[in-house]
């Protein structure tokens, strides 16, 4: 931990500092490839629906000893009232045959077929679930007009925090996330029941949580940012990046961690349903999630940002300083080497006051950096 | 804290097992809205159905705008859904033939009334009001009005004009009528006299027998086996409108018990044909003491309900066949009599009513008319193993997750991790009593879907610690005590929170708000949880950790404290640092 507690120290304070948002071109062309390759698939493999959306009964009952997926299937067919060929799935602590949609009667006849012919206390314990075809499209079209109002929420909520280009941000970055994770749906062919598509919502939530902490950081760091000229909004945003990198690295942790709890217990021991549609959706979607509010949705803000006129100038400025104190401090070099130095000094120094002086060695600090220069030595033996 | 009383948390059926049933209505027309009374009335219509199957805490709710999901506890897919799966049907039909249910019904359970000749014929202790409705109107509407006598309440109701009984209470009722050109009114002395021959008719029908003429036998087969006791009772059979039937009166509602059954003719109207049916109060003014409920009726069954009625008034108040049973989801919610031929399609039924009475009656007649068509969406039935092993599992991956989450806190963060765990512990415990005192209070049940709910929370409740903690060591890094650390970090991290539990909030609301079925036990404990994070971290995790601040473990910066400033990358000046620094 020591030397983790060292990283993100060091990314507090800028010295490492992995430029996200000056490559965003490279994140813009990697989140377009898996976008297109997204699309591609969802147009040519398209979805792997449940049987909420096609309709049909899906059965789950207890196994016995010895019992194989054949007899499973057996006995559902056994029952004389299904006709296709049953989808049958060993589960924990089971078996979930789907058929096709039955009707009441015929379901209990499938009940006590498969009682009969697994020798099961009573009928009853074979759980029947039939979903009618158009169940799982009136739910997604529930679930989207959701999605629709909640961005448009989302829109007002972050326009007010913050402004309205890290909510235009925001909601690519969420819209980014959904389409990945819909791809990865399709690619995968794993089945989609409304469980996922309220899964899929929740992501929303999430991703939002991730880009919010981001953004909030971004916004303190570049608060007074053209009164000083010494960073671009680009380089005020990518510090603050890394600054909360240690926050949406370990937020995503612990939030995965739980998730992958449901996904392990859901999948592997519950075989199919609630907890596994859920857990699955999630876990893609907050991976997605981690990596757009890092990579896509502040690159994003910082585009937008650059439009403007204000931060264009300051940019302007910004390079010319860099470019004279090239020219000048060349001999600096190894100063910016020993970044603990830099600690900030004044006492109302902020973070953002710790990274100005490592990224950039700008003239300004020279009269300063002559006093500072003997600092170390003498403070540390202190 | 709120340990008396239930101590459990109200599971829902996926976790306890029983039968879930979701019904989607449909416009009766392509385009058409389904309207909030319409789906009331049908709610109300199922309630009934469902109640009658005699299941204890069966619920059925609405959800969304178009949607009714039943839940039945306990086993029996098939009666339940064959139960609530038809569509609510109106009908007007002639009785032919109408007998108390079970010798033993002497006294019904409402309302003894007083004198038992009244009651021979069973029931609900019909009361005529002699004053109020026996008299007829004088308004001055030149249409004349039907009468009828009505049970509120879905009480099968004895005959007009039966005997004016002390007992106010089950209501009953009497008749009244004729358009006021033509009234005849009726005193109370007259009245009384028809009650005793009324009374006097009806012993010796009971003696002699129902006059079963012109009754289908195989109808009347089916009508001496009826023995109207549980599903025996009909609820929500479709009855051929063409035919005779053998139907059994409404259930009290209470009791679950029938009191009468019927023979009936042919369907005469259909709840179609009913253009309008309302409630209208009293009005003393024009000696309408009590509520009643007005109905019209379209030109088709304007003409089957005049012939109808006239035959019916022709054969006189006291015989059986001058009564018509309104007909609701296969059993008869009411038989008024008939007074007069009513023949301008506006009829009104009248009978002791208070105004919810007269409501639900009028809502009867209006909604039945519009039978909102409902699609079974999903029947999905757990066993109570299956349940169990759903609930088992569900702990477990919640038991997985959150200690992952303990181990990951407790390696990154050391004796901050303690803190998170301590918060989160409190967490879970708020969770908990919340979600029992809302199964206490607002009956909600924890679903397979919540407790995913809750373990994805506890994701968003670390991570408020995780933005504490960071900000916390941020400003450790920047050479801050602990004590002044803590107090800047946390007015830093408190926005930050706030911000991020808001837009999850909102998340969760606006998924409860447009969710159907188990995601909404999702949605739920996903906003519950959101709110205790932040009280949590609040008015738990920060006075925690200011009052640590205190201690030599964490102040000093202790190397298993998570706030070492070696570790942290802090140089070892820091204690003096500032200080030090603002006088340099």
């Amino acid at each position: 931990m020591s030397r983790l507690g060292n990283i993100g120290a060091r990314l507090h304070r800028g010295e490492i500092s992995l430029d996200f948002v000056g490559r965003q071109k490279t994140w813009y062309a990697v989140s377009g490839l898996i976008l297109v390759v997204s699309v591609v698939s969802l147009l040519t493999l398209g979805l792997n629906f449940g049987v909420e959306f096609k309709g049909g009964t899906v059965f789950q009952f207890p196994t016995k000893p010895g019992v194989t997926t054949s007899d499973a299937r057996a006995a559902v067919k056994d029952s004389g009232v299904v006709k296709e060929d049953p989808i049958v799935q060993k589960t924990g602590t089971g078996w979930r045959v789907q058929t096709e949609s039955l009707s009441s009667t015929d379901v209990t006849k499938v009940q006590d077929s498969v009682q009969q012919r697994l020798h099961l206390a009573k009928a009853d314990d074979v759980s029947p679930q039939s979903v009618g075809a158009s169940w799982g499209k009136d739910i997604s079209q529930k679930a989207l007009e959701g999605l629709l109002i909640f961005i448009v929420a989302i829109v007002i909520y972050l326009s007010i925090a913050f402004e309205w280009r890290m909510a235009v941000a925001a909601i690519i970055a969420l819209a980014h996330d959904i389409l990945i994770t819909v791809g990865v749906y399709s690619l995968v062919q794993f089945e989609v029941t409304p469980s996922s598509v309220v899964g899929l919502l929740t992501i929303l939530g999430y991703s939002l949580y991730d880009t919010v902490v981001v953004f909030d950081k971004v916004r303190e760091n570049t608060r007074s940012l053209t009164t000083s000229n010494t960073m671009t909004y680009s380089q005020a945003a990518n510090l603050a990046v890394n600054q909360t990198l240690v926050r949406s690295i370990n937020t995503s942790i612990i939030a995965l961690l739980p998730v992958a709890g449901l996904l392990f217990i859901g999948a592997g021991v519950l075989g199919a349903g609630t907890l596994k549609d859920l857990a699955l959706v999630l876990f893609v979607g907050m991976l997605a999630g981690a990596y757009s509010s890092i990579c896509i949705a502040t690159p994003i803000v910082a585009d937008l940002q650059e439009r403007q006129e204000k931060y264009r100038t300051l940019a302007k400025r910004v390079a010319a300083k860099a470019n004279s104190a090239k020219r000048k401090a060349k001999p600096e070099v190894e100063v910016a080497e020993l970044p603990q130095d830099d600690v900030p000094d004044e006492a109302e120094a902020s973070s953002v006051g710790a990274g100005v002086r490592v990224v950039q060695n700008g003239p300004r600090q020279q009269p300063r950096r002559g006093g500072s220069k003997g600092r170390p030595s003498g403070k540390k033996k202190r | 804290m709120f340990w008396q009383g239930q101590k459990k948390p109200k599971l829902a059926l996926d976790l306890a097992g029983g039968t879930t049933v979701t019904l989607t209505a449909e416009p009766t027309k392509p385009g058409a809205k389904i309207g909030d009374s319409e789906m009331g009335q049908a709610i109300k219509i199922m309630r009934e159905r469902v109640n009658g199957l005699g299941v204890s805490e069966a619920e059925v709710t609405k959800q969304g705008n178009n949607v009714i999901v039943v839940q039945v506890p306990g086993q029996g897919q098939e009666r339940v859904v064959k139960t609530i799966g038809t569509t609510a049907k109106l009908e007007f039909r002639q009785v032919l033939v109408a007998a108390p249910v079970g010798v033993t019904q002497q006294a019904p359970a409402p309302a003894p009334s007083p004198t038992s000749t009244g009651k021979t014929k069973g029931g609900a202790s019909p009361s005529a009001k002699p004053s109020g409705s026996a008299s007829a109107k004088a308004s001055g509407s030149a249409s004349p009005s039907a009468s009828a006598s009505a049970t509120p309440k879905g009480r099968a109701l004895a005959q007009a004009l039966t005997k004016a009984s002390a007992t106010p209470k089950p209501s009953a009722s009497a008749k009244a009528s004729a358009s006021p050109s033509a009234s005849q009114s009726l005193t109370p002395q007259q009245l009384q006299q028809l009650q005793q021959q009324l009374q006097q008719q009806q012993q010796q029908q009971q003696s002699t027998g129902e006059d079963f003429s012109g009754v289908d036998p195989a109808v009347k087969a089916q009508f001496d086996k009826l023995t109207c006791v549980g599903n025996d009772i009909g609820q929500g059979r479709t009855l051929d409108p063409a035919k005779q039937a053998a139907v059994c009166a409404k259930p009290d509602p209470k009791t679950h018990k029938v009191d009468y059954k019927f023979i009936l003719s042919p369907a005469k109207i259909s709840g179609e044909q009913i253009t309008k049916a309302q409630a209208m109060p009293p009005d003393p003014q024009n000696g309408r003491m009590q509520w009643v409920v007005s109905l019209d009726m379209n030109g088709s069954a304007t003409k089957a309900f005049a012939t109808f009625t006239q035959q019916a008034a022709a054969l006189g108040e006291n015989n059986t066949r001058n009564h018509f049973a309104i007909v609701l989801d296969g059993t008869v919610y009411s038989w008024p009599g008939v007074k007069e031929a009513i023949t301008s399609g506006n009829a009104q039924i009248e009978g002791q009513f208070n105004q919810e009475d007269a409501t639900d009656l009028a809502n009867v007649l209006k909604y039945g008319a519009l039978p909102l068509k409902f699609k079974q969406s999903s029947i999905e039935s757990v066993s109570a193993t299956l349940g169990k092993d759903q609930l088992t599992a569900g702990l477990v991956a919640g038991a997985i997750g959150l200690g992952l989450v303990v181990l990951y806190c407790l390696f990154y963060y050391r004796g901050l991790g303690l803190v998170a765990i301590s918060s989160l512990a409190v967490a879970t415990i708020f969770t908990y009593e919340a979600v029992v005192l809302l199964g206490k209070f607002i009956n909600f049940r924890m679903s397979l879907a919540g407790i995913a709910g809750a373990i994805v929370a506890v994701g968003i409740t670390a991570d408020s610690f995780v933005v504490f903690f960071e900000r916390l060591r941020d400003e450790v890094r920047e050479g801050r005590t602990l004590r002044t650390a803590v107090e800047r970090g946390w007015v830093r991290a408190r926005r930050t929170i706030i911000v991020a539990d808001a837009v999850s909030f909102i998340a969760a609301l606006l998924l409860y708000w447009f969710a159907i079925g188990g995601v909404k036990g999702f949605a739920f404990t996903l906003g519950l949880t959101t709110l205790i994070d932040v009280v949590v971290v609040f008015f738990f995790t920060k006075p925690l950790v200011t009052l640590l601040a205190r201690t030599k473990f964490f102040g000093r910066g202790h190397r298993f404290s998570g706030l070492d400033p070696r570790t942290l990358g802090m140089t070892k000046r820091v204690p003096n640092r500032p200080v030090g620094t603002k006088e340099a």
